[in-house]
């Protein structure tokens, strides 16, 4: 393939992909849609959560799967960085630690996918008792 | 931070955080001059000349989530560390600027790294920033924006995290042409 050089090649492409883009479009509603929101702080960066999220976009695109991936500040787990908040539709969101390429791939397998718990999930303790 | 790319991503957080409208993040390089320099400008909040000075401190932040804050720190560790510098500029209510600089033969400079990446996704990340990268060869000038992206591709396009390969692609493709294909300069 031709490698894109300007803005306008990359219009002309999409506008030749539009039609396959609506039809995924209108499969997804925004509830359906796994949140995936990778920390991204000092602490985040510096142990690797770029690639991280590089993997997630590029991989819950390929795998199909609707997703919206998204960038957080920190959560004050520095030291279980990269750290990853999951919300499944209609769930509460849980918080995975250590999470390197292989983990992530483990996340999108095991837990998108089945619902599956994996390995190194933050406990979260600050819920509030009304 | 390995890489200056994670430098890019960290710093032009705290620009966010300030509330910026617009980031500028301008990377300048020269072998025959032996220099590398990053300078990030937002209109965002700003900071009073307390907290400039205090910036670089480690034991220094604005957050309450912990008590550290070591973006800005190991940033000028690293450009103390390759024969360089860094300055912060601030006005409350104007803006910020950081400015960073490195030797850039020095064994110690961290390489680029995947900068059109970083580029690319706080691009397509932050859709309601202007965010205008501008990438400076020994003079010659190319530069991306938000704004441009939204002018020829539609206001949706940069909330479409799919075109974050093709973004990278167009960013590294004009970076190689104005290096004007020589030796001697970072992977990009």
């Amino acid at each position: 393939m031709e490698k894109l050089k300007s803005l306008a090649d990359l219009k002309k492409i999409r506008e030749e992909a539009k039609g396959k883009l609506e039809l995924r479009v209108r499969g997804d509603s925004p509830e359906g849609l796994v949140q995936v929101k990778v920390a991204m702080a000092t602490c985040g960066i510096a142990s690797g959560a770029k690639p991280v999220m590089d993997f997630f976009v590029e991989e819950l695109d390929k795998r199909g799967i609707g997703a919206i991936v998204t960038q957080t500040g920190c959560m004050g787990y520095c030291y279980a960085e990269p750290t990853v908040e999951v919300q499944l539709p209609g769930q509460e969101p849980v918080v995975f630690g250590y999470v390197d390429r292989k983990r992530a791939d483990e996340i999108i397998e095991k837990y998108i996918k089945n619902g599956e718990l994996v390995e190194g999930i933050i406990p979260v303790n600050y819920e509030k008792i009304d | 931070m390995k890489e200056i790319a994670l430098h890019i991503l960290d710093i032009a957080q705290n620009s966010i955080r300030a509330g910026a409208h617009e980031i500028n993040i301008t990377l300048s390089e020269s072998v025959p001059d032996d220099i590398l320099s990053l300078i990030i400008t937002d209109n965002g909040k700003g900071m009073d000349q307390e907290s400039c000075r205090k910036a670089s401190d480690p034991w220094f932040t604005s957050r309450t989530t912990r008590k550290v804050g070591m973006g800005l720190p190991l940033l000028k560790m690293n450009t103390v560390l390759s024969g360089g510098e860094m300055t912060i500029t601030s006005e409350p209510g104007k803006g910020t600027t950081v400015t960073a600089t490195f030797g850039y033969s020095h064994v110690d400079r961290p390489p680029l790294g995947d900068v059109s990446g970083t580029i690319a996704l706080l691009i397509l990340s932050n859709p309601s920033i202007n965010i205008v990268y501008t990438h400076i060869c020994e003079g010659t000038k190319w530069s991306i924006s938000t704004n441009e992206i939204k002018e020829e591709l539609g206001e949706e396009a940069v909330t479409d995290l799919t075109i974050v390969r093709s973004i990278r692609e167009i960013i590294n493709e004009n970076v190689a042409a104005i290096r004007n294909f020589q030796n001697g300069y970072d992977k990009y």
